[in-house]
Parts: structure tokens; C-alpha cells; sequence
């Protein structure tokens, strides 16, 4: 293992058998913690209220208007949740090419063939729970890698037609560099469509990207999960790359 | 020919305090204001009404009708007597070789002079064989008199964007003006537009003798530079999630925002809720309707008129991707369940495995 680890041997002892050494190794900086949360939570701002903006549930016992503002404040939270994500998501972008080689963009691109054969091995070890070939890599796999890339495209999208959505309502200059895109797209009507149905996409990426995080926790069992709050993982000793 | 509207209206009776206040009328729907009012004046006392030929294609004449409507009454007579309309199918008196001689006189006599006002869109496929008027094609029409044309206005969806004839399938092949001509080509969307912005589209080419600031996508900016649904009375129910939930409900009744029930106004670009039409009586959502975004180009593929998304292709009509994204999510819930069965299963083994390795490397 070529990583430069800290030089703390951890002990493990697994049901009283001979123990096995592990190293801990620094993989996720802060940068990149702080960034998968803050993400996190805008993400997840962003979904709920943007499926509310898309469905707005029937939230009210006849009033009147004055008396209320909440569809505007699910509207405020969507739009200052964007703003929060996409400077996060543009911070990251930066990291990509200043942060460690777990964070660097060519953990997301499987250009050499051992990244390419992780891909089909994670794939077989997800989906049909074979055993791995051989030690899977510290930081992102090749497989979350290439996704994780997927998802990097996804955020692109919803960036531009969000802001171009939003250029029609606002003076500020970032929304209203994207107010080309509205007659591209063949109308607002059509950009709202594709946002909204890219809202699926975060939807389900949520769900598989968390238990994928557990079930990997599981069948590495070097911490996966603890890694995005800690920023360590765990490599045994003794064993190539 | 040769007169001035002011001449004109005198010759029909009107008083020159009728004659002020329709220039006054003009300049403020056509955006002038105040200042403005004299050189409307001027413009309408001394300037020799244009020549103006009205062409139509592919349409069902609303526009022409709406542009009767206009709110002041000698509007009408802008269309009639005001304007010098030597040529339109729908309201012209010569028919067959006449109706045509007047058409090549007018190109003839006033070259580089003359406004084309286009109503409908032109059909391309099948060299045009879809809409003919005296044994030529709409477009061979279109070409000979865009030629020397001192400005083009397509009136109408149609013209501008295609509206229902190029609504998918598009069998005609039917096309927008500015697509067909190398002019540049002011586009007064909607179906039909509204009557005083019409009225004030040609205003501004009378007394300007320029096309008026125009956006992207060839729209008088002034009219269709905000949506619906910001100039909309009904805006604050929507902000305070104020819903009409079924057409004949309380919210209904008390006009609460109509975006549930498929209003475009968000995604519209119209003067409706400003100008509002028939004398400024109401507009669709006043009455109590959505608006169906008449004005937006393809508005017939848009979906439903009462759903504000679209429909999803292959889910059948109602579905929006509301639901197939509920399906997809639930599809990948179920397949992780179906993966934490599966690992639990396997566990016992999985775990020996790896105690077995641990012993062996140590």
C-alpha cells in the first residue's frame, strides 16, 4: 500500500483468533467531509421542497392570503438551498484537482484496466454477493467513482435549468447567464419538466447510495461508513494494494 | 390612398377631440406615454396612412377577430379605414382576379413601403400543396410579398410558432414565419393575441417607423416580457399555498391560485393579466380558468391543458413523471429490501469466511 498512512497499528482481535493488523489511513480531508454533508442537506432540502413546489399539498383551512406565506417560504428554502449546493458542488469541483489522490478526479474515471476490472467485480459483488477478487480500493471504488461522476453530470443539469428556471424571477446576474437556456430547451414548460423529473434521480440515487454505504461497511469492514464523519478507513497490514 | 388618419377621420365625422383621444389611446398601449402623446398626434395628422396587406394561411382567423375587439372604438376603424388595407381574404370586398391585382398594385405601387401583417403559418411539406390561394402556394405567397416589405408581423401562435398545425404530428409541415423569410419578423404570439396589443404593434410602426425592442425570440418586449403569473391578481394565493383544489370548490369560488389545476401563467409570457381583454373586462384566469399558455411556442404538446407538468410518453395519459418517479423509487426500495433479505441469509457464512482468512494470515 503506497498510501501514506499514520503510523498507528490498531489492533483486532476477532473472536479471540490470532489478531490481524490495521492501519488507518486519512482518506476523506474535511474539505471533502464537509462538502458530502453540506450537499447532504441541500440535497435533501431540495428534493422535498422542490417535489412540493412541483405538488403542493393541500395545507391550509380556508384563510386568507395575507394570513400565510408558506408555499413561498418552500420556494425561499429551494431557491437559497440551490445557492448553498452549488457553491458547495463548485468548492468540490476545486478539490478535485488541489485534494488527495482519494479526492482527485481521476478516482472518478476508470482510464486504467485494474479500475476497469474493480467495476465488474464491485458490480458482481453488489448485485449478486459474490466475493470480491481482490481488495477493493481505499477511497472511492471504481464503480461509485463512475457514478459519483453520473452524479456530478446530474447536478450540472439541474444547476442550469434551476437557474434557468429561476432567471425569469431574478435580476441577479448568475440566474440571468442562464436565461438562453429556456428557449433551447423549447419553453419553460419543457425546462420545468426536465428539472423536475431529474428530482427522480436524486430520489433514487439517495436510496441506493446509502445502503450501498452500509452493505459496503459490511462486506469491507474497514469502516466505510464512519469514514464520511472521521475521514478514516482502515487497510490491513501485509497486503498489496 | 395618399391620406392622413387625421384626414381620414374627418372625412368620416370624427371630431378632433375624438381624433385626440384615440391618439392618446395609441400612445399609451403602445407604450409611448405622456411624452408621447404629440408625436402620435404628428405621426397620425401628417404621415400617409401605409399600405398594408394582410396575408392569411394556415389559421381560423381569430386574430382578425380579436383585432376588431380592440378596446377603443375607432379601433376598428384602424383596421378598416385607418390602416390603407389593400389586401385581406377575410374582409375585403373584390374576390378572384381583383382580389389579386389589388394584392400585385399594392407591391407594385408602394415597394419597400408596404407592412405585411401574416396570420396563420405556411405549410412545407409536399411543396406546399397544403394551403394554395389563386393556384400559388402559401410560401411562394409569403416570398413575393416579404420581398419589398417595410416590415413583417406574424399576428398569432401560428404564425409565430406554428400553434396547432405544427403540433405533432405536424402533418402539413406547417412552419412559422420568421423561419421561412430572411427579414427580421416581429412575432405577437398567443391565440388569438391580445386586441390592443395588436393594436399598439402597429402604432409603433406607424409612428416610429421602427419595429419596436424586441426579445429573443422576436416578442415585443413591452408585452411579453413578463409572465402570467408575476402580474397575476390571484399571485398571492399562490405564495401563501392558497390551492384550488377541484373546479367547483371553496378555493374556487374564492379565487385562490389555479396552479394546481394546471395553470400556465407561471411558465407564460403575456400582457393577459395587464392588459386583460375585451375592454379590459377580465382575462382566463378572472374568469376562473387556467391559463392554457396560448402564447408559449408548442403549446399544444405541452401536456394536458389542466396538468402543469407533462404527461410521461409509454405511462399512459395521465402519468407525469411524478409517477414514474414514484415507480422507480419504489422499484429501488424493493430491490433493496430484497438485497437485505439476501445478505441476512448469507451472513453466517460470510462472517466464517473472513474469520477463516484472519487465522490464516496471522
Amino acid at each position: 500500500m503506497s498510501t501514506p498512512g499514520i503510523g498507528v497499528k490498531d489492533v483486532f482481535t476477532a473472536n479471540g483468533s490470532a489478531p490481524v493488523e490495521y492501519r488507518r489511513i486519512y482518506v476523506w480531508e474535511l474539505p471533502v467531509r464537509a462538502y458530502h454533508w453540506i450537499n447532504a442537506i441541500a440535497l435533501v432540502a431540495l428534493c422535498v421542497t422542490g417535489y412540493l413546489i412541483g405538488a403542493p399539498i393541500r395545507l391550509f383551512n380556508a384563510p386568507e392570503a395575507y394570513e400565510q406565506y408558506w408555499f413561498g417560504w418552500v420556494r425561499f428554502i429551494h431557491f437559497a438551498a440551490a445557492y448553498v449546493y452549488v457553491f458547495n458542488f463548485l468548492a468540490r469541483l476545486y478539490w478535485g484537482f488541489v485534494g488527495n489522490k482519494y479526492a482527485r478526479w481521476s478516482a472518478f474515471f476508470p482510464l486504467k484496466k485494474s479500475q476497469r476490472q474493480e467495476i465488474v467485480d464491485v458490480i458482481k459483488a453488489d448485485v449478486l454477493e459474490t466475493k470480491m477478487h481482490g481488495p477493493i480500493s481505499t477511497g472511492h471504488n471504481a464503480l461509485a467513482g463512475l457514478i459519483y461522476f453520473g452524479t456530478f453530470l446530474a447536478f450540472v443539469f439541474q444547476t442550469i435549468t434551476g437557474f434557468a428556471l429561476y432567471s425569469s424571477m431574478s435580476s441577479s446576474w448568475l440566474p440571468r447567464m442562464f436565461t438562453w437556456i429556456v428557449p433551447l430547451m423549447g419553453g419553460e414548460f419543457a425546462v420545468r419538466f426536465w428539472h423536475h423529473l431529474f428530482l427522480w434521480f436524486f430520489v433514487t440515487f439517495i436510496i441506493v447510495h446509502i445502503y450501498l454505504a452500509f452493505y459496503h461497511d459490511y462486506i469491507e469492514g474497514r469502516g466505510t461508513v464512519s469514514s464520511i464523519i472521521g475521514g478514516w478507513k482502515f487497510d490491513r497490514e501485509n497486503r498489496g494494494k | 390612398m395618399g391620406n392622413s388618419i387625421w384626414q381620414n377621420m374627418q372625412q368620416k365625422g370624427y371630431s378632433r377631440r375624438d381624433f385626440l383621444q384615440f391618439c392618446a389611446t395609441a400612445a399609451t398601449v403602445a407604450g409611448f406615454g405622456k411624452s408621447g402623446v404629440a408625436q402620435v398626434v404628428s405621426a397620425f395628422e401628417k404621415k400617409e396612412k401605409p399600405a398594408v396587406v394582410w396575408m392569411h394561411f394556415q389559421e381560423c382567423t381569430c386574430c382578425s377577430e380579436s383585432f376588431i375587439r380592440a378596446s377603443h372604438p375607432i379601433v376598428a376603424d384602424a383596421l378598416l379605414d385607418v390602416l390603407s388595407l389593400n389586401y385581406t381574404e377575410t374582409l375585403m370586398a373584390p374576390s378572384g382576379f381583383q382580389a389579386e391585382k389589388s394584392l400585385s398594385d399594392t407591391l407594385k405601387n408602394n415597394k419597400g413601403k408596404y407592412i405585411v401583417l401574416v396570420e396563420g403559418a405556411v405549410p412545407t411539406k409536399d411543396d406546399g400543396v397544403y394551403c394554395m390561394i389563386g393556384g400559388k402556394t402559401a410560401e411562394s405567397i409569403l416570398q413575393t410579398v416579404a420581398a419589398d416589405a417595410a416590415a413583417i408581423v406574424a399576428w398569432g401562435s401560428c404564425a409565430s410558432n406554428g400553434c396547432v398545425q405544427a403540433a405533432k404530428p405536424n402533418p402539413t409541415g406547417a412552419t412559422p414565419i420568421y423561419k421561412l423569410v430572411d427579414k427580421p419578423v416581429i412575432n405577437v404570439p398567443g391565440c388569438p393575441p391580445i386586441a390592443d396589443v395588436m393594436m399598439a404593434v402597429v402604432t409603433h410602426l406607424l409612428v416610429v417607423g421602427q419595429v419596436p425592442a424586441l426579445d429573443s425570440q422576436g416578442r415585443p418586449k413591452e408585452f411579453y416580457g413578463r409572465r402570467v403569473h408575476d402580474t397575476c391578481y390571484r399571485r398571492a394565493n399562490y405564495d401563501a399555498g392558497l390551492f384550488v383544489e377541484s373546479w367547483d370548490d371553496d378555493g374556487a369560488r374564492k379565487g385562490y391560485c389555479l396552479y394546481k389545476m394546471g395553470c400556465k401563467g407561471p411558465v407564460t409570457y403575456n400582457a393577459c393579466s395587464v392588459v386583460k381583454w375585451n375592454e379590459g373586462t377580465s382575462y382566463p384566469i378572472q374568469s376562473g380558468h387556467n391559463c392554457i399558455g396560448c402564447s408559449e411556442a408548442g403549446f399544444w404538446d405541452n401536456g394536458p391543458f389542466y396538468q402543469h407538468l407533462a404527461s410521461f410518453p409509454g405511462f399512459g395519459v395521465e402519468s407525469t413523471a411524478d409517477t414514474v418517479g414514484t415507480v422507480v423509487g419504489v422499484a429501488t426500495l424493493a430491490g433493496v429490501a430484497a438485497h437485505v433479505v439476501a445478505t441476512n441469509v448469507r451472513k453466517r457464512k460470510v462472517i466464517a469466511e473472513v474469520h477463516a482468512e484472519d487465522q490464516k494470515e496471522s
